[in-house]
């Protein structure tokens, strides 16, 4: 019984999809989809570190704030601790939103100018009444400043006395206020400088060490995401065309569309020139996705069965998941 | 170079030199505030005024008869004539470089009209035969689109065919390829460095990405609050930085496919220095584990050779051994 408890995921989606309906062009055509997040499926457990990569239009972002509730999904379940959360109301939906936080990509849209810095960090703890007074409140802001490496002097100061690392570092700060069981990281450190980064990296690290907490870091880096996620989720226009553990995906890919990711970062090492692998074409519109496989219309190793149905993720090696019906590219 | 902003007079660049031959590519790297962008403005001409001023100093760029001229010297028509045509520019953000009102044709079209003098429709043909040649499928129906109906590497592929209509001598690319997903910067990249072996052109890079610059560089100038901290041939650069700043952002980019090393990655501590306030002495001071109280705090080093074309600024260049990248 307790075993199955520690191992009981603490976010799970079936078959998530999230579609928005696009402009009709004309009045009796039916209207059009745009098909964001195409039925995912993927489990989180506590402690964990998922990671999610694509590229623009892979509907990524638009995952994590279904996921959040953020954006309501279209179709599937989203289940937290057990609980199908997918429909609940906003008061039903209040406690879950205590458990899972979300941490922005733009440190400085994020914060309100105008709200010192322990009011911005301890507004969580107002509205989900977690602290017995101000004094216990500001207590618990001046802890978790220490956390993300901030001095206590940082309360009284406002946003814009700090740099971009900074506010990234506040802004961990008070997704961490309420106690969170889980985190949401939409491209944590893309619009910080080089060096920050990886400050920023590390401290997402040694939180998820101290707390325990699991997080799904979203990111079109995948080498940040290497670094930050035991198992990687790669996204392909709504859908998730492999799922591994870290080290695994990004040095043995069983899907094209990874392995042509993959080749196309750049490594600081002007030594180590590889050959690219290309990729065909123009990313398609997730409006109109291509029947059956999303990405055989780019890919070199394409047949007419890729048209005919879609793949779905199945498990090419223990905990290894591709959604590719040529197994026989990567066989070796 | 200094700005002035509200808060004061900002020294954005202070004393920075470098050189581009020929047909060579040279990666400028800093992260933000170290003055890369406002350096690439400054050489055709583009710093905003009257905010921005450039204070002292030279631009030489040699013509094609082989003499040299001042570009901060030169006149506006001057620098109207060299713009565009001997040396071109390409952004990082291309759909906010387009006019939203003319297709990206005629917009090609343009830029060869003013340079080559050609009439319309000769110009027309030549920005459609370049479409093609970086790669555009059925050309002519691309070149009427208009820049809102292109995808964001679409429309990077229009900036450089902007750009290289006239065949410049010198391409100077800040940061094109940071708005681009991966797969297409790759690809964008790729195509820029076919064309430099074509056109034979020189490149000034600007970026912040290491990763990019191994890829395209043949030399890297490394810029820190505003001046040139290391400069040398890639290779050698990378595998052996003399400047602990270089060695540390090496260090801490996060690389794929690493071993059984830490997940953690070796941090630099501490911030970039705001252009507004520079530290005294080396502006790494404050971040630099080699620092020693009372030298490094104390005065500006100067930039010294190290190396066939390759330079550092560091006190303590000689003592400093094995920085490992």
């Amino acid at each position: 019984m307790r075993t199955q408890v520690a191992l009981a995921p603490l976010v799970a989606l079936e078959e998530l999809r999230t579609w928005f309906p696009v402009a009709r062009r004309c009045f009796h055509r039916p209207r059009l989809q745009l098909r964001a997040v195409d039925g995912v499926s993927f489990s989180i457990r506590r402690g964990e570190i998922l990671g999610l990569v694509g590229e623009s239009g892979s509907g990524k972002t638009t995952l994590g704030r279904s996921l959040l509730r953020a954006v309501e999904p279209t179709g599937g379940k989203i289940l937290f601790d057990g609980t199908d959360i997918t429909h609940l109301g906003p008061r039903a939906l209040r406690p879950f939103r205590r458990r899972m936080q979300l941490v922005f990509q733009d440190p400085t849209s994020s914060l309100n100018p105008r709200l010192r810095i322990g009011d911005a960090v301890g507004e969580p703890l107002l509205i989900h009444g977690l602290a017995r007074d101000a004094a216990a409140r500001r207590e618990r802001v001046a802890a978790l400043l220490a956390m993300v490496g901030l001095p206590a002097e940082t309360i009284e100061r406002y946003p814009h006395e700090f740099s971009g690392g900074q506010r990234q570092r506040i802004g961990i700060a008070r997704a961490l206020a309420p106690g969170p069981e889980f985190l949401l990281a939409d491209e944590p450190v893309s619009a910080l400088d080089v060096s920050i980064q990886a400050q920023v990296v590390n401290l997402l690290l040694d939180i998820r060490g101290r707390l325990g907490l699991a997080m799904l870091v979203i990111a079109h880096d995948i080498a940040v995401v290497e670094h930050l996620a035991d198992r990687i989720a790669v996204m392909y226009l709504g859908r998730i065309v492999e799922l591994a553990e870290s080290r695994v995906l990004c040095r043995r890919p069983r899907h094209p569309y990874t392995a042509a990711l993959l080749s196309a970062v750049p490594r600081p090492d002007p030594g180590a020139r590889s050959a690219r692998l290309a990729l065909r074409g123009e990313p398609p519109s997730p409006v109109d996705p291509p029947s059956g496989c999303a990405f055989r219309t780019r890919c070199c190793h394409a047949l007419a069965a890729c048209a005919q149905a879609r793949p779905e993720l199945h498990e090419v090696a223990p905990g290894h998941w591709s959604a590719c019906i040529r197994e026989d590219i990567f066989a070796n | 170079m200094r700005f002035a902003t509200a808060a004061g007079s900002a020294a954005s660049v202070a004393g920075l030199s470098f050189t581009i031959e020929e047909g060579e590519t040279l990666a400028l790297v800093g992260e933000s505030g170290a003055g890369k962008s406002v350096c690439a403005l400054a050489i055709m001409g583009l710093v905003p005024r009257p905010s921005g001023r450039v204070t002292a100093g030279r631009i030489l760029f040699r013509r094609r008869d082989g003499g040299f001229e001042d570009l901060l010297s030169a006149r506006p028509a001057r620098l109207r004539q060299i713009r565009g045509n001997e040396i071109a520019m390409v952004f990082q953000e291309p759909l906010a470089s387009l006019s939203p009102v003319f297709s990206v044709g005629e917009q090609i079209a343009e830029s060869v009209r003013l340079h080559q003098h050609k009439d319309r429709g000769e110009a027309m043909r030549i920005a459609v035969r370049m479409l093609g040649a970086l790669g555009i499928a059925e050309p002519e129906l691309r070149a009427k689109s208009y820049p809102h109906q292109i995808s964001g590497g679409m429309a990077q592929r229009v900036m450089i065919a902007m750009a290289l209509a006239c065949r410049p001598r010198l391409l100077i690319a800040d940061e094109p390829t940071t708005a681009l997903d991966v797969t297409i910067q790759a690809e964008i990249l790729e195509l820029i460095a076919r064309l430099k072996r074509e056109i034979g052109m020189a490149v000034l890079f600007v970026t912040h990405n290491l990763g990019v610059v191994a890829e395209i560089a043949d030399r890297v100038a490394v810029m820190y609050a505003g001046r040139m901290v290391e400069e040398g041939p890639t290779e050698r650069i990378f595998a052996a930085p003399r400047m602990p700043y270089t060695a540390g952002l090496l260090a801490s980019v996060p690389r794929l496919v690493i071993d059984d090393s830490p997940l953690r990655l070796a941090a630099i501590p501490g911030e970039p220095p705001s252009p507004l306030a520079h530290p005294a002495g080396c502006a790494f001071h404050p971040r630099c584990p080699h620092a020693v109280p009372g030298r490094c705090d104390a005065e500006p080093p100067p930039l010294v050779p190290c190396g066939e074309r390759q330079w550092a600024r560091c006190l303590r260049l000689d003592e400093i051994t094995g920085l490992a990248a």
